[in-house]
């Protein structure tokens, strides 16, 4: 066993290890040089989402309902699916309009309302208090184990004695790590760079201990999960928690979990720090989205095992099952493991700690007491900076406070995991303001306040009250026949609604009356300006980007200065003022008085330090004259939106533009190219028509200058002249043939013919140049009638005029042609085989083009017009058909068209 | 006008939570709720991590599909701010 001293060393030093990690973050970020500008540091700092309630609660809940605890992390994996677009806008109208907290944010939405921070504030905090006392509780239970364990007794005793009380050094220190952390001075900027690096660094450790846990539980205790599930599903009371039944409430509370942490996630304070606030960067959301339900999934992987394995080795009960993770290495007599393990647990309840307070110390000061100090004119003169400082500080030590006297009060009586829903119920009655509140620009303040306000009593009354009812401060029968025994008011069944688990049946009702009233009260009522003004920046908030100046009178640059500096201290506010007159090229010792833009910078920075409302209180006390009344804001933002949805149209004209512009240089282009052709062709065909007409002039001037040639002679030199006649009138026809089917002006006469008899046709047309060259020609044809939609005559005259051309390249005597009709691949194919010469590899795909006469591999001389084939190609095709030729020269080759059945 | 790309991941985006919505409630949980093992893995369990890896998966190839002209998301500030 671990002496006492060992453990309180072991946890200041890696107390220590934080602030030494913090320190360093600061300092490179004073350099410029943050480190925590990736998209790493960023899912690890959003894991502060992993706290005690995971490290040990999750295992406790797995043990009593199985995959009971798994909601909890498949809501965020599924809201991680949505942060691409509604987390990058919520963080861009943060970063617009420097929000520093969600109580900030919900101000600034509904008409920089401080009754909203205000409201947003107290229901955050007492929201928040079952939670922080879940860590307290989680991180003094861990150390009384890893002191007195296996004496349970000891353990048992040590929590109830108040003396022995540990939770309230725990609290103590926490708070005064926390003040150390987030409180160090007050920044011109809300993000606390330090902070999120030694939490990105508590990530870590906890997903590395709780994982070494889970491995040396289940593969070295055990042998792998395979053989603990093997186990447990022999007896009954382990193998009931592979069933959803053991969920209290079924499938509905599964639901419910899912759903609160879906809001949790985005909405809890301190979630909201981390994923808004403190982002440095909105394109680090791309990768976190999937990153972060990762760092999920691995940090559950093993608590299904650890959970089966502790009721395995502790089935008499006496070990809770939120210990397991610790009393199981601890049983080996792995005191080194178990001390990691503790830390591991120890980290994951500090982040939380530290965050959230920070976040909520915040929230206090900026939204709760500013707004009631700024009215006493008589502070307002004094340097603010230190008071800020104090209350902040205050604040975290009273929040911490809270924690522990809720822990003291009813944390005995709980679970980890049923004190974390509470909270749960809590934040996820920010969800509806918010949400609305960034796409909806008709929601209204007095609505938000209307139903944060019913939401968070609701839930006070279903739930929280409760709680302390069951941990016995006042009657149960409280619970049991309602408030002065009226039944239709028992806190768990209101209005007689008793089909529900106590959390399912609060969230239903608190949601109901937030989102009821929400939605009917903006629908009912009339914005003020100010609320509109404000909608309309955060919905809008890609239009607007802040660079919209509500401001019109004038301010002295000095007295802005001053009033910067009693907020932020001197030093921060001379720093801004510089990096502003350098980034603007404006002189400040020239110019004496601070134009609209330089005011609204002012405005931006105090909001980072004091929050939006308070900050527009301030900056109206120094500006001189008028502020723009909130009508003339309005019409300035509408004239924007406008301009810029003219703008937008204008640009969508453009690209048509372009895109039209970009057809036309495509169609020109192809005009242009068929011109090409068009000559081309012309050329050719003068050239080809010349070959045979220089044949006939030749020959009828060699008849007219030798009149006493002999009639033999004469004879062969007409018969030479009518051939190349003919073939000049073939060519002409052809070509005429050939214009007509490519202009479309031919005429088709479409009809359901029969194939074979077509082919039967052509092949007698053309026997008598079979018979003539002794070529033999073989008819496959099938013996009944193939039906096909066709041209008759135009098949005829393909089938022709590859039967010619086969005709004419085979060998005399030997050759053997062949005519094949049959079906492939759904299509009706016709393939005329030859055994001549075959065709050249290159050529087979030439033959095909005008004008490309194939050359005899005998002689070398081109035989036919070169118009045949192309004809041929034209009308299959016109049949939706293709043509081709497959060959190998020497071996013959093989015409084949297909016609679609 | 075809559909902006920005328009087309968000829509993409929504439809793969409705899914996942879809997959993790009842009815379609129920199918595997029995006490069996399957691999040695209760069937409840295998189907929920697999869903989850699966889900993961998905999130990060809609996410990191190709990138979107700068002009999607207008820059944060048309000036600098501080």
């Amino acid at each position: 066993m671990l002496q006492e001293w060992v453990i309180l060393l072991v946890s200041l030093c890696y107390l220590g290890t934080l602030f030494a990690i913090a320190y360093y973050a600061d300092w490179r970020s004073d350099r410029g040089k943050s480190i925590i500008s990736n998209p790493y540091i960023y899912t690890l700092s959003i894991a502060v989402y992993c706290t005690a309630w995971t490290f040990y609660g999750s295992v406790g809940r797995a043990a009593e309902t199985g995959i009971g605890f798994m909601p909890i992390y498949l809501g965020p994996t599924l809201m991680a699916a949505l942060w691409w677009f509604l987390l990058r806008k919520i963080i861009r109208i943060a970063k617009v309009y420097r929000i520093t907290s969600i109580a900030d944010f919900l101000a600034s939405r509904y008409g920089k309302s401080s009754l909203i921070g205000g409201l947003v504030t107290i229901i955050a905090v007492v929201g928040i208090m079952p939670y922080i006392s879940l860590q307290l509780k989680a991180v003094s239970t861990s150390y009384t184990v890893m002191l007195h364990y296996p004496d349970l007794a000891m353990i048992e005793e040590h929590k109830t004695s108040l003396w022995n009380d540990n939770a309230f050094s725990v609290a103590m220190i926490m708070a005064a790590f926390s003040i150390l952390f987030g409180t160090r001075h007050i920044d011109a900027t809300e993000r606390h760079e330090g902070m999120v690096a030694a939490i990105a660094f508590e990530s870590m450790v906890k997903l590395l201990a709780f994982s070494a846990a889970g491995i040396f539980i289940t593969f070295i205790m055990f042998d792998g999960p395979v053989d603990l599930f093997d186990w447990a599903i022999r007896y009954p009371e382990t193998s009931r928690l592979m069933q959803l039944e053991v969920l209290p409430g079924g499938y509905t509370n599964w639901f419910t979990l899912i759903f609160l942490s879906m809001m949790a996630i985005m909405f809890l304070p301190r979630q909201f720090q981390v994923l808004v606030v403190e982002n440095v960067n909105e394109e680090h959301v791309r990768k976190a989205a999937w990153l972060f339900p990762l760092y999920l999934l691995a940090i559950n992987i093993f608590v299904l095992p650890i959970a089966f394995a502790g009721m395995l080795m502790f089935p008499e009960g006496q070990v809770p099952p939120d210990i397991f993770v610790l009393a199981l290495p601890l049983t080996e007599g792995q005191d080194i493991l178990a001390l990691f393990i503790y830390l591991g647990g120890l980290s994951a309840a500090t982040g939380m700690v530290i965050v959230a307070t920070i976040a909520l110390s915040t929230m206090v000061c900026n939204d709760l007491v500013m707004p009631v100090l700024l009215r006493m004119l008589a502070i307002q003169q004094v340097d603010l900076s230190r008071v800020l400082l104090f209350i902040r500080r205050s604040s975290i030590v009273a929040v911490l406070f809270l924690g522990y006297l809720y822990y003291r009060l009813i944390g005995e009586s709980y679970t980890l995991v049923s004190m974390g829903l509470v909270s749960f119920a809590a934040a996820a009655q920010f969800s509806p303001a918010i949400l609305f509140g960034v796409f909806w620009k008709d929601a209204g303040r007095r609505a938000a306040i209307s139903g944060l306000l019913a939401g968070f009593l609701v839930w006070f009354y279903t739930l929280l009250l409760p709680s302390f009812a069951r941990s016995g401060w006042f009657s149960v029968s409280f619970l049991e026949y309602g408030p002065f025994g009226i039944e239709q008011l028992r806190p768990y069944q209101l209005f007689g609604l008793n089909m529900f688990d106590p959390v399912t049946h609060s969230v239903f009702w608190s949601m109901l009356v937030n989102v009821g009233l929400l939605v009917s009260v903006s629908l009912l009522d009339k914005q003020s300006t100010m609320d509109r003004i404000q909608a309309s920046l955060f919905v809008d908030v890609y239009r607007h980007s802040g660079d919209t100046h509500l401001w019109k009178g004038k301010a002295m640059i000095i007295e802005l200065k001053d009033l910067l500096a009693r907020f932020i201290g001197p030093r921060q506010s001379e720093r801004a003022f510089a990096s502003y007159s350098r980034s603007h090229d404006i002189d400040f010792s020239k110019e004496r008085q601070a134009d609209a833009e330089l005011v609204e910078f002012a405005e931006r920075l105090l909001s980072g330090a004091i929050g939006a409302a308070s900050a527009r209180v301030m900056i109206s006390s120094v500006v001189e004259g008028e502020e723009i009344s909130p009508e003339g804001v309005m019409k300035i933002i509408d004239e924007t939106s406008q301009v810029l949805e003219y703008s937008h149209q204008l640009e969508e004209k453009s690209i048509e533009l372009e895109t039209a512009t970009k057809e036309l240089q495509d169609a020109n282009r192809r005009l242009k190219e068929l011109d090409r052709l068009k000559d081309e062709f012309v050329a050719t065909v003068s050239h080809e028509l010349r070959t045979p007409l220089t044949a006939v002039r030749a020959f009828s001037e060699i008849l007219h200058d030798n009149v006493e040639m002999g009639q033999e002679e004469r004879q062969k030199y007409l018969d030479i002249m009518v051939k190349e006649a003919e073939r000049l009138t073939r060519l002409i026809n052809e070509v005429l043939d050939l214009a007509k089917i490519e202009s479309g002006r031919a005429d088709w006469h479409m009809e359901n013919i029969d194939l074979t008899e077509a082919l039967t046709e052509a092949v007698a047309a053309t026997s008598q140049l079979f018979i003539e060259k002794s070529v033999a020609i073989v008819e496959m044809l099938p013996s009944f009638p193939i039906r096909v939609f066709a041209d008759r005559d135009r098949i005829i005259q393909v089938v022709i005029n590859l039967l010619s051309n086969a005709a004419k390249f085979s060998r005399r005597e030997e050759g053997i042609v062949t005519v094949r009709l049959y079906f492939k691949d759904r299509e009706i194919r016709v393939e005329l085989v030859d055994n001549g010469p075959g065709i050249h590899p290159d050529e087979q795909l030439k033959i095909f083009e005008k004008f490309k006469q194939i050359t005899d591999l005998r002689d070398g001389k081109p035989k036919g017009t070169g118009l045949g084939l192309a004809i041929c190609r034209r009308i299959i095709q016109y049949h939706n058909g293709e043509i081709w030729v497959e060959s190998v020269p020497g071996q013959g080759s093989k015409f084949i068209f297909t016609l679609p059945d | 006008m075809p559909m902006s790309p920005i328009r087309r991941k968000i829509q993409r985006l929504l439809v793969l939570f409705a899914f996942g919505c879809l997959a993790l409630n009842y009815p379609l949980l129920a199918l595997f709720n029995k006490i069996t093992l399957w691999h040695g893995i209760p069937v409840l369990y295998l189907y929920l991590f697999v869903f989850w890896v699966l889900f993961i998966l998905f999130i990060a190839i809609v996410t990191e599909s190709k990138k979107l002209p700068r002009s999607s998301f207008p820059p944060l500030f048309s000036r600098k701010s501080e």
